[in-house]
């Protein structure tokens, strides 16, 4: 596995010869956890790990939560209710599946935008990048299906709007809706099909996270600088790396530590701070919530679906050029996909030879305003479509797209880069200079 | 190459695309089903009408039905209200949809006009006093809420899209006015949809 070089697996015993000629598993775990990891690797590098731990929670307390659940409209409701006030400790297994979704999104949040700003997504890196975008889709789908099965108003109405958006599609949008819910309406068939998806994705997800890891370990990890691990000889590639067990494994789990005490505070002292109380109203198709609003880590796109809409100038002469067939509605479903589309299309956008962000003098202020751009967006999405914050949605979607599309390819060409530093040992060495003589240079505490 | 090779080839050819062409076909029954069952089920796809009673329905109120699993608005609209709908039938031409979308009409682009989108009524009572319209925004698919929004029809909270007193699309992301269903008085205060 991978291309750095570095010592693999050696059975010592003739017990362990013998399993390594039949099945070599203890030396792909060997490989895979001993992987030459670049030294320099900052707080940012953490996320992967929480990830990978919060799917198995949510795997994990999904499951248990099955065996109390019953997938029905008529029950489904109450059966909640029966976990959060009869099963044993189901109120906090059922908080902590609810606040993991979130925990999940903040992560994978943190993780891209790292991406982003390292330039990790560039060569040799796209396929990484393209996989974790997809499991960034099989994500949002489950987490969406997930919050349909307590079968409250919000999961009923927002059912509605989600598979609406499938509706607009020209011409065959009211079959593939239909064919969506099995029915013209929400109703049990959508309840029950998405309750045996969103048990299932998370499976996929699992063997997505695998393919993920096998690509990054194929090509080694990018890191602050954005330079890569010398391959020449085993001893320079020990000089910019270390193994990742024990050195990154206990980082990554110090890191993970921290993050799950604040994690415990929100599910122990405010476990629906994040949720609507909407939601704990049972599902009634005849009145729709006054504000319907999706979880915080859905509002960005919301915010990009909502904002095109038939007054703007685009979207209008979008329709008149397809003869109506793109209408407002479809431009604002186009708009929200399209929006995670040119974000999984960045390897190729980006025309910068400098990878990281780090040596990117003008690059940096484009990038912090995207990530102002999508904190914006996750506010404006919440807020009622009406008054000033329309606009503010059509101003803040437009700099999204204008990003990849314009700024990305451009900064390559017209930005003078930074001369980033040979090796990541240099970086390393820079940081923590060796120390010399021992004690003599630390200032005494003020 | 000589004859006898030639046919050797064609016989191996043809063998590859039968077996790819037979794989194809096998491949494809087998997945059809498992597309085709998450289509409607004959139960669901059972056309139900229903009759609905009226007659507490007064003037200048509404009442929301549920029928085939989506809402249904019934307003019996006062006389203030239909004056006000047929005068901004003028601009129907302007109007984001300009069509009637009434299934009960036989002409399919009729234009939006009030009397396209009413029910006649039943005897004794003057014309345009009801309407019955999917209680769906034809944007998303939220329940739009009545006597309110800018033009003191229909208003849908989730994306803004105001509908007016004949339930046509006048503000917003919704494409089309409130599609009316299959409706008709059985008697003086019976309403069957479907």
């Amino acid at each position: 596995m991978g291309g750095i070089p570095h010592d693999h697996y050696e059975p010592k015993s003739d017990m362990e010869k013998a399993l390594h000629k039949r099945l070599p598993i203890v030396g792909l775990m060997y490989d895979t956890l001993m992987i030459p990891t670049p030294k320099n690797l900052n707080w940012m590098w953490i996320w992967g790990i929480v990830l990978t731990f919060t799917l198995v929670l949510q795997i994990v307390t999904g499951i248990v939560l099955v065996m109390h659940y019953t997938p029905h409209v008529d029950l489904a409701f109450s059966s909640v209710e029966h976990i959060m006030r009869n099963v044993n400790g189901g109120a906090m297994i059922r908080y902590f599946h609810m606040n993991g979704a979130s925990l999940f999104f903040l992560a994978v949040y943190m993780h891209m935008f790292r991406s982003l700003y390292y330039g990790s997504y560039k060569a040799p890196r796209e396929v990484t990048w393209i996989i974790g975008m997809l499991m960034y889709l099989l994500m949002m789908g489950t987490a969406f299906m997930g919050y349909v099965l307590p079968w409250g108003q919000m999961s009923f109405h927002g059912t509605a709007v989600i598979t609406g958006l499938f509706g607009a599609i020209p011409f065959i949008g009211d079959s593939i809706q239909t064919w969506l819910l099995g029915a013209s309406a929400v109703g049990q068939p959508a309840l029950n099909r998405f309750f045996s998806l969103h048990y299932l994705l998370p499976f996929v997800l699992l063997g997505l996270t695998v393919l993920h890891i096998w690509a990054f370990h194929t090509t080694g990890n990018n890191n602050p600088t954005g330079v890569e691990v010398r391959r020449t000889s085993k001893e320079d590639a020990e000089k910019d790396t270390l193994p990742f067990w024990p050195y990154f494994v206990i980082k990554d789990l110090f890191a993970l530590g921290i993050i799950l005490v604040l994690f415990m505070a929100v599910v122990g002292f405010m476990p629906n701070y994040l949720g609507h109380p909407d939601n704990y109203i049972p599902a009634n198709a005849l009145v729709t919530p006054s504000h319907i609003v999706p979880e915080w880590y859905f509002l960005p796109f919301y915010a990009i679906l909502r904002a095109f809409d038939g007054e703007v100038w685009l979207v209008m002469l979008v329709e008149w050029l397809s003869f109506g067939i793109i209408d407002a509605k479809f431009f604002g479903v186009l708009a929200m996909f399209g929006a995670i589309a040119v974000m999984a299309l960045a390897p190729w956008l980006d025309t910068s030879r400098v990878r990281s962000g780090r040596y990117r003098p003008q690059f940096k202020w484009w990038f912090w305003l995207l990530v102002i751009d999508f904190i914006v967006l996750m506010w404006v999405g919440a807020m009622p479509a009406e008054g000033i914050y329309p606009y503010i949605a059509l101003i803040a979607s437009t700099y999204w797209f204008a990003y990849f599309l314009v700024i990305l390819p451009l900064l390559g060409v017209i930005e003078k880069p930074d001369t980033p530093p040979a090796t990541i040992e240099e970086d390393f060495n820079a940081h923590y200079p060796a120390k010399t003589s021992g004690d003599a240079v630390q200032t005494p505490a003020e | 190459m000589s004859h006898a090779d030639d046919t050797q080839g064609t016989r191996r050819d043809f063998l590859y695309y039968a077996t790819a062409g037979a794989g194809a076909v096998v491949t494809g029954a087998a997945v059809w089903p498992l597309v085709n069952q998450m289509n409607p089920s004959a139960d669901v796809q059972a056309l139900a009408s229903i009759r609905v009673d009226v007659s507490p329905v007064d003037p200048g109120t509404q009442i929301t039905v549920l029928w085939q699993g989506k809402p249904v608005f019934i307003r019996h609209r006062t006389g203030a209200e239909i004056a006000e709908a047929q005068s901004e039938d003028a601009d129907t031409e302007s109007m984001p949809d300009p069509l009637a979308r009434n299934e009960n009409l036989a002409i399919a682009d009729a234009p939006a006009t009030d009397a396209n989108r009413t029910l006649p009524s039943p005897e004794g009572e003057g014309e345009g006093a009801w309407i019955v319209q999917m209680g769906v925004c034809t944007h998303l698919g939220c329940v739009p809420l009545g006597d309110s929004g800018d033009f003191g029809g229909w208003f849908c909270p989730c994306h803004g899209s105001h509908y007016d007193k004949s339930g046509r699309i006048r503000k917003g992301p919704a494409p089309r006015n409130l599609p009316i269903p299959v409706a008709s008085f059985v008697d003086g205060s019976t309403i069957q949809l479907g």
